[in-house]
């Protein structure tokens, strides 16, 4: 699973849609399961599965009857669309709203059929835009869920995202994009590297002792402390034991603490670092390039 | 590819009319509105406009019955414009479907839902005295034709539906660019009574031409040339607006 990661209006969607023939690209060109997404478009419609950030289903066709349709119109063979319906209603657990209409669907329910109407060909390569956006947290989790089943069933899938948990959950490479441009790739381990890896936050009772504290734990960091009021950041190499060791050290010198934790490096922190601004900063503007 | 380009233009028009089963309000546009129509003209401007050699519900009713036929067109702009908006047409550009099916599925279930259209208007039309004066093949004949000028504007809504920003404004650009059109033309007023510049659009515009091949073959007006004139128009308007239709199609892009 690759993750396109970027704030909106980066060029995710525009990749999506470029990847799965519904815009021609402006030069270069892309292959997809090994066909050339110009040449071999048509082609190329039978292998691939596409969910959008709209849950695309008719809202005046029962949820049986609109996974009936795209398999009629991926041109399964006869009987099958039918089949693949009620299997895919039934693992998508919404085997008993099937026969209602989807406008009486909830919204984690549409995504999950719409999902479902982009698996109905079984295809190789899945599309996945935004698939969360606007649900909310128990339908994302139930939509992670799924989404690691086809995965680990051998599909390959392409997920973009700007929730950068999501892309640190899902996918196994991560590529940062900003303003139309990969800024970054990698394991989401990897990205995390570059901007630093693991550190001790330490709060300290008082910032008078900071001075003490700092000379305290020269062992145990691996790089110098940053120090912001009463709070010390303390990159380490080793995660295991460090706290403990930390806090004997503390003691010995006499700092008292009033917390303290390891810290590991969010993606937030790799986007800002990378783009120089936070990805979810302009979440409120509406639609996506 | 010819094959699957029916099965999947038929797979669509089920939708489309399963939609209208299921919302029938949409049912009230062509049924009660076509209704409401005849009763206004026949009863409102009815005795204020002379037409000679016919009684004016007989001279109304073929006007009428293409001026629905232009708008039953409205359906498929609304619907076209709604799939753009909720992201349906993306779904089945990324289907291995035929290109053209989308907009054909379309376009094939206004021609029920304009039938329904037609024959409600004529049992109207009866009631309050529209009597048919020419042999029954004819009226059969004028039946077809009227499909195939509604069938003909369906494909103008289909470009329509896929140029505007929304389901509303597809529908009100669609009222703006085809009522005009409507107005000047024989259908509800002899048109030498307009003003030259008008009355020289009145004769030259398709609506005026079916009206009148409508007269012909419904009341035994004179034919002349305008049957086959109706059909050429027919046909031109599909065939250009359907191309222009599935071009835009093609590079459609959600909204």
């Amino acid at each position: 699973m690759l993750g396109l990661l970027g704030p909106n209006g980066a060029g995710k969607t525009t990749a999506v849609r470029i990847l799965t023939t519904l815009l021609p690209a402006d030069g270069g060109n892309a292959r997809v399961a090994g066909l050339d997404v110009a040449a071999q478009a048509q082609e190329l419609r039978r292998r691939i599965g596409l969910a959008g950030q709209y849950a695309a289903v008719d809202e005046n066709l029962t949820g049986f009857e609109n996974l009936q349709m795209v398999g009629q119109l991926y041109h399964l063979p006869k009987g099958e669309p039918k089949e693949r319906a009620t299997e895919l209603l039934e693992r998508f657990d919404l085997e008993e709203a099937g026969g209602r209409l989807v406008r009486t669907y909830s919204g984690g329910m549409r995504r999950r059929l719409d999902l479902a109407a982009a698996l109905v060909a079984r295809p190789p390569v899945l599309f996945l835009d935004e698939p969360t956006t606007g649900l909310d947290p128990r339908s994302r989790i139930g939509l992670w869920e799924t989404i690691e089943g086809r995965v680990a069933e051998g599909t390959t899938v392409l997920l973009t995202t700007q929730y950068l948990d999501e892309a640190d959950r899902l996918a196994d490479r991560i590529s940062v994009i900003d303003h139309g441009r990969v800024i970054a790739e990698g394991s989401s381990d990897e990205l995390k590297d570059q901007v630093g890896g693991e550190a001790l936050e330490v709060t300290l009772e008082s910032a008078d002792a900071a001075a003490a504290a700092i000379a305290a734990l020269v062992g145990v960091c691996s790089a110098p402390p940053e120090r912001d009021g009463i709070v010390l950041r303390v990159p380490v190499a080793e995660r295991k034991g460090t706290i403990a060791a930390a806090v004997q050290r503390l003691n010995d010198a006499g700092v008292g603490i009033d917390d303290i934790s390891m810290h590991r490096p969010t993606l937030d922190d790799v986007f800002l670092k990378l783009t120089g601004h936070a990805a979810e900063e302009d979440e409120e503007g509406e639609g996506d390039g | 590819m010819r094959g699957t380009a029916i099965s999947d233009t038929l797979v669509l028009a089920k939708r489309n009319f399963l939609r209208i089963a299921r919302a029938p309000d949409l049912l009230l546009a062509f049924t009660v509105q076509p209704i409401m129509f005849v009763l206004l003209f026949a009863y409102v401007f009815g005795g204020a406009i002379p037409t000679p050699g016919h009684s004016y519900i007989n001279f109304l009713i073929p006007g009428i019955l293409v001026q629905t036929m232009a708008f039953g067109g409205f359906v498929t702009a609304m619907g076209i414009a709604e799939d753009l908006r909720k992201g349906l047409v993306d779904r089945f550009r990324s289907l291995p479907m035929s290109r053209s099916a989308v907009l054909a599925g379309r376009t094939l279930s206004d021609i029920v839902t304009n039938g329904i259209s037609i024959t409600v208007m004529l049992v109207v039309g009866v009631i309050i005295g529209f009597s048919f004066e020419s042999p029954f093949l004819h009226v059969v004949a004028g039946i077809l034709l009227l499909l195939l000028f509604g069938y003909a504007f369906s494909w103008v809504f289909a470009f329509i539906g896929l140029t505007s920003s929304s389901p509303e404004a597809a529908q009100s650009l669609g009222f703006i660019v085809i009522f005009p059109l409507t107005f000047v033309s024989s259908a509800f007023v002899p048109p030498e009574t307009m003003p030259a510049a008008l009355q020289w659009f009145a004769e030259w515009n398709p609506f005026s031409i079916t009206v009148n091949a409508i007269r012909a073959l419904f009341i035994g007006d004179p034919a002349g040339n305008t049957i086959w004139g109706a059909i050429a128009w027919s046909v031109g308007i599909a065939a250009v607006f359907g191309v222009l239709a599935v071009a835009k199609y093609k590079r459609a892009v959600v909204r």
